[in-house]
């Protein structure tokens, strides 16, 4: 990719990226529709909500730029006092749901990612570490993985939410719970990368090389890790897919319950949440839009997983 | 076997103690029950008298012991908010919650495998393509959309389903049961398939994917190879082996069911342990939510308990692991 | 043939009809909460009484518009001889629902055990010194000085039977210090018209009709079963009215009034309720926690209390946030209270440059940070209003963070000693209709059982001293021009920021007609159904 250092080779680059196309995930990539369909949505939610704020009328996050006389506009329609259009209405707040939107989609693609990248972090080191010390350690970290698994992860969350209430002071909290968010959703699913990784450290933990670095005195922790993951890359990646719709559902579910993201900083959950108050009053909009979007978002990312999986294990296609 | 036993009990023993330290450390910290209790309009006096008497005041490991030793008896002493017993709760509410959860684990286990299998065995298909394609998008309706957009078709629109509650419920005992009226069975109709869609997705997909392993195993190559019915093998020998980890996860996702029950019972109002916590943590009671955590831990090491020797009892490998002493 | 079949479907058709209006006639009741327990002296909070009150009575009652009138009691006076006693006449042939007569007995017993250290409602009773049998129709209660307004308290009080509560151990009002369930917190016998036949916490609560009510011919009594269900997620709150499974909805969502307004099925009440919306700032402390000025509070400076009560635009709350459904006020005192005045209740103009000019004459030109505590769960529309009011005051450069939670969380914060909050919405609403009870819970100076509420860190000796001076003022006329005086130097101090009083909207099937109560306390006894 880099184009300053391999220009001089225009023919070898030709060659690795015909390598790349014709490999087999991407052949299997490009024969998939669903695949094509579903890359290209969550490319355009995720590229949306990267650069969507510049496009977008309104910082819905800055309470001054927000004139309550514009609430409950329709969408397409102007408002009756101030005249102003919003493309997809606005809500009691006279915020523009356009915007609101595209923002809250930003805050449950960043805390989604966020917790996907901490429990994965967090699984696969234990992983290891259980692996290959084993016993007592091992059984430990098996035993509290079985419990994560089946816990509840709400509970879990709201655990997490708990103590957090206590330890933060309350001046903190509100700029605290996006952080709160990520790690409570993080504590909840770091179980599977941790048996997955485990798996694979018990079969490389009696190969030559390890025994050969324990001889030399170092530690074969880190020589394995290197050897590990990346066997382990395509299951976890599997993983981590589809635990990204898993830990934006989650979100919405913990935002629902009124527990995350504070409505001044609205996530799609949050959205969702405000808007279902609004379920018989005819204000369809405020419901619809940030609904529709996590639908389609975590259905998007969901077909994505699902497909990779498949791909990555012949044995299913 | 005995010792493998043991040493899985001991393991859920120490489990039940890790996270009734952290559920009575995090109820510590969740609001102020003295403010509850008195009102808004009491005196300062009166809430620091409160305090004292309810033990508030002592160091926490004195409270946790304490805490420790009654949760042991079942004992999680009187809620703040109701000035009942806990224990009385609970089992009043324990009906409601089992008979939802019982319900939707039967909807879900029975529609998923059937789905399941015939996803599987038609894998190209229009109708299983179909299938799973809106199985992943039962995987990313959240819980509570599928409940309230029910409601706003089924009981809004339709007329048809009640909003909440349990209906008109029969006593049997101290059980209550809404299976023996008609108010009560159409009550259940929503929270049911509300609470069981996400599990039968789940079990659906598993199914498929395990029956499509379990095809591609050597002993159903073999069987195969003897000339056996396609049919007798999918039945016989493919589902059989597909359903031992099916029944083990379906097992272990007990626990999320009792979470998704949070969510289920908060939208239909259904007045069981789930509907009981989230009033809990909004009054901060923390005797109920602190039997609430035990009650969930519980009934996942039991269950966990029950599958680890279902396991040592079904795969031969892990015994003779047991006996060189390497079980997990 | 065909003609006498369809006449005879008819005659059959009609005689249904009939035979289910006049048999039960129940009545499907749901809140967003539930009461807290049934011990008529336990907890003093708005559902718990509302629903006591159905199965208890007091010697007097309110009607929906506030009016006191005679219940228990049929007359009462002050002694012309003493002016510290005040006698009470008792209404004779009342019964218990257990069938035993009221006395003056019930009477003595039921006030002193409301005026025991456990119970709630001691507050009410604090000017009381004893309270006395004279005979089985008349009691009489003695106060330390002559308190005129005592009897504003009466309709707060409920009367228990003294026989039934010694025979199951409840002379106590509901104690938490015993860890035990008192057993008048699960069981009722009052002298109300409906009976309690069951009580589930949190699922419902099913009363039976009184035959026996001593009110029968004077007020209609038609419901004969009660089923009060606490519904607390809006949308099937209101889904469970639409569809039919709930006759009479009290906590209507302000967003769903006009389409329930619309909808033939359905009638609609609404009207004020007796309960100021409003922010309280912390002006005591010698600096704010949650602010981002070192060494000084800007709550301290009235000019910034004044800035930020212009920068509120409660015309726009009212019509968008509360669509119309609230009265603003510049004053956190309901029109219902004595002392209330048209001049206190004007709203300060929305004047967003001037409030600028304040601040910076204050020195905060480009404003500074705080952190607003705002409950989510307790009054209508709370964390939409505290939302709007966060961009209002941005305009004048103030950040506010915003922190909006369960009302278990957020009520300790102001009730703390000091408050754990710089600046929080609060909701007063006043039971017994006289300013002395705003003065005392939310300006008096903190200490003792004054100022309980106040978490503001507000003490202004001089208007202790005037607070004081109300409660063993007899003269009516030099009273009110204290309470007069008192909020000329309140309202002229800025010490909270009034945002409306609250409006309550009731919906109920188009049979029946519930007038909006200004207690939020609905009496069912007066529910008549239409054919």
């Amino acid at each position: 990719m880099s184009t300053l250092s391999s220009s001089p080779q225009p023919e070898q680059q030709e060659s690795r990226w015909h390598r790349f196309y014709d490999s087999d995930l991407v052949y299997a990539f490009r024969h998939s529709p669903v695949a094509i369909l579903s890359a290209l949505l969550s490319l355009f939610m995720i590229g949306g909500a990267l650069v969507g704020p510049y496009f977008v009328p309104q910082d819905p996050f800055d309470p001054a730029a927000l004139n309550l006389m514009d609430g409950m506009t329709k969408p397409g329609v102007p408002n009756e006092f101030t005249n102003n259009m919003f493309l997809f209405g606005t809500d009691p707040q006279g915020r523009d749901m356009l915007s609101a939107v595209v923002y809250g989609t930003r805050v449950s693609l960043l805390v989604g990612a966020a917790s996907v990248l901490f429990s994965m972090v967090f699984g696969v080191l234990l992983g290891l570490i259980a692996g290959y010390y084993g016993g007592k350690v091992e059984s430990i970290v098996m035993r509290v993985a079985d419990v994560q698994l089946s816990f509840p992860a709400i509970l879990i969350a709201l655990l997490v939410f708990g103590v957090a209430r206590g330890v933060i002071p309350p001046a903190q909290q509100e700029s605290a719970t996006l952080f709160l968010l990520i790690i409570a959703i993080g504590l909840s699913n770091w179980a599977q990368y941790a048996r997955t990784v485990r798996g694979s450290t018990l079969i490389e933990k009696d190969r030559e090389y390890v025994q050969a670095a324990r001889v030399s005195g170092r530690s074969g922790l880190a020589i394995m890790a290197l050897h590990i993951l990346p066997n382990v890359m395509g299951p976890i990646t599997v993983i981590a897919t589809i635990n990204l719709a898993l830990a934006i559902i989650e979100e919405a579910t913990l935002s629902f319950l009124g527990v995350g993201m504070p409505p001044t900083q609205p996530s799609l959950g949050t959205l969702i949440r405000i808007g279902q108050q609004f379920l018989f009053s005819g204000e369809w909009w405020i419901l619809l839009f940030p609904a529709l979007t996590l639908i389609v978002l975590a259905l998007a990312i969901n077909l994505l997983g699902d497909w990779l999986r498949d791909a990555l294990n012949p044995k299913l296609r | 076997m005995f010792a493998y036993a043991l040493r899985s009990l001991v393991l859920g023993l120490l489990v039940l103690v890790a996270v009734a330290f952290i559920a009575f450390s995090m109820f510590r910290f969740v609001g102020d029950p003295v403010a509850n209790m008195v009102g808004q309009e009491a005196t300062l006096q009166d809430r620091q008298e409160l305090s004292e008497r309810l033990g508030l005041n002592d160091p926490w490991p004195v409270q946790f012991v304490r805490f420790m030793g009654n949760a042991a008896r079942g004992e999680f002493g009187v809620s703040y908010r109701q000035g009942r017993k806990v224990s009385d709760l609970i089992q009043e509410r324990l009906p409601a919650t089992v008979e939802l959860a019982v319900l939707s684990a039967i909807f879900s286990t029975v529609f998923g495998v059937m789905l399941g299998i015939y996803a599987a065995i038609h894998r190209t298909g229009f109708v299983s393509n179909t299938i799973m394609t809106l199985s992943l998008v039962g995987v990313s309706l959240p819980t509570f959309l599928i409940g309230i957009g029910l409601i706003y078709v089924f009981a809004v629109e339709l007329r048809m389903l009640p909003s909440f509650g349990r209906g008109d419920v029969v006593k049997i005992g101290w059980w209550s049961t809404g299976l023996l009226t008609e108010s009560g069975l159409k009550s259940l109709v929503m929270p049911v398939l509300t609470l069981g869609f996400f599990q039968l997705t789940l079990i659906m997909r598993l199914v498929r994917s395990e029956m499509l392993e379990a095809m591609r195993t050597d002993y159903v190559r073999f069987a195969r190879a003897r000339g056996i019915s396609e049919r007798s093998i999918q039945m016989r020998h493919a589902l059989r082996n597909t359903l031992v980890p099916v029944v083990t996860i379906a097992g272990l996702q007990l626990g999320s069911v009792i979470a998704f029950a949070i969510v289920t019972e908060t939208v239909f109002q259904w007045p069981g342990l789930g509907s009981l916590f989230v009033n809990a943590v909004q009054f901060a009671d923390v005797p109920v939510m602190a039997a609430y955590l035990m009650f969930v831990a519980s009934v996942f090491v039991i269950v966990s308990l029950v599958v680890d020797l279902l396991y040592f009892v079904i795969d031969p490998r892990l015994r003779s692991q047991s006996r060189l002493g390497k079980a997990h | 043939m065909k003609t006498f079949s369809k006449a005879f479907l008819a005659v059959l058709a009609v005689g249904t009809i009939l035979a289910s209006a006049a048999s039960a006639q129940t009545l499907k009741w749901a809140r967003s909460g539930d009461s807290l327990t049934l011990d008529p002296h336990g907890q003093n909070e708005g559902p718990t009484t509302t629903l006591n009150n159905h199965i208890y009575e007091a010697l007097t009652e309110r009607d929906a518009a506030g009016k006191l009138l005679p219940a228990l009691a049929v007359s009462w006076r002050v002694l012309p001889n003493d002016p510290s006693v005040w006698e009470f006449k008792l209404r004779p042939g009342v019964k218990f629902h257990d069938g035993t007569p009221l006395t003056a007995d019930d009477v003595v017993f039921s006030y002193q055990r409301a005026m025991q250290p456990t119970s709630d409602f001691k507050g009410y009773l604090t000017s009381v010194a004893s309270v006395t049998k004279v005979d089985d129709n008349t009691v009489q209660i003695k106060t330390k000085s002559p308190d005129p307004l005592l009897i504003n308290a009466t309709n707060s009080i409920l009367i228990m039977s003294k026989a039934w509560a010694e025979k199951n151990n409840t002379t106590k009002a509901q104690d938490f210090k015993n860890k035990e369930e008192n057993f008048a917190v699960r069981n009722a016998n009052g002298t109300g018209p409906f009976v309690l036949v069951s009580r589930e916490p949190d699922v419902k609560t099913v009363m039976k009709r009184n035959d026996a009510y001593w009110g029968k011919g004077e007020v209609p009594l038609q419901v004969t079963e009660i089923i009060y269900t606490p519904i607390k997620a809006d949308a099937t709150r209101v889904a469970a009215l639409l569809s039919g499974e709930i006759d009479f909805v009290q906590d209507v969502p302000v967003q769903d009034i006009a389409k329930l307004k619309e909808d033939q099925k359905v009638r609609l009440n609404s009207g004020p309720e007796n309960r100021t919306i409003f922010f309280g700032m912390n002006v005591g402390a010698a600096d704010l926690k949650s602010d981002n000025v070192d060494g000084k509070n800007p709550f301290a400076d009235k000019r910034v209390r004044q800035a930020m009560n212009m920068a509120v635009n409660r015309a726009a709350i009212q019509r968008v946030v509360m669509r119309g459904e609230s009265i603003p006020t510049g004053v956190i005192m309901p029109p219902f209270v004595n002392g209330w005045t048209k001049e206190l209740d004007a709203v300060p103009a929305s004047d967003v440059a001037a409030a600028k000019k304040l601040m910076a004459d204050a020195g905060y030109p480009n404003g500074f940070s705080v952190t607003l505590h705002c409950p989510n769960d307790r009054y209508v529309n709370d964390e939409a209003i505290c939302q709007a009011v966060v961009g209002m005051w941005a305009q004048i450069g103030i950040k506010v963070n915003l922190v909006s939670q369960s009302k278990s969380i957020h009520f300790p914060l102001v009730l703390k000693q000091p408050a754990e909050t710089d600046l929080y919405m609060y909701g007063w609403g006043v039971p017994t209709f006289d300013s002395n009870y705003i003065f005392t819970f939310l300006y008096h100076t903190r200490e003792g059982s004054l100022g309980s509420s106040n978490g503001t860190g507000y003490s202004n000796k001089e208007v202790d001293k005037m607070i004081q001076s109300l409660n063993s003022e007899t003269d009516t006329a030099k009273r009110n021009a204290t309470i007069a005086e008192i909020w000329k130097v309140l309202k002229d101090d800025v010490v909270y920021i009034p945002v409306h009083n609250q409006t309550l909207a009731y919906a109920m099937k188009k049979n029946i007609d519930i007038p909006v109560d200004v207690s939020n306390t609905p009496k069912l006894k007066m529910v008549k159904f239409a054919n």
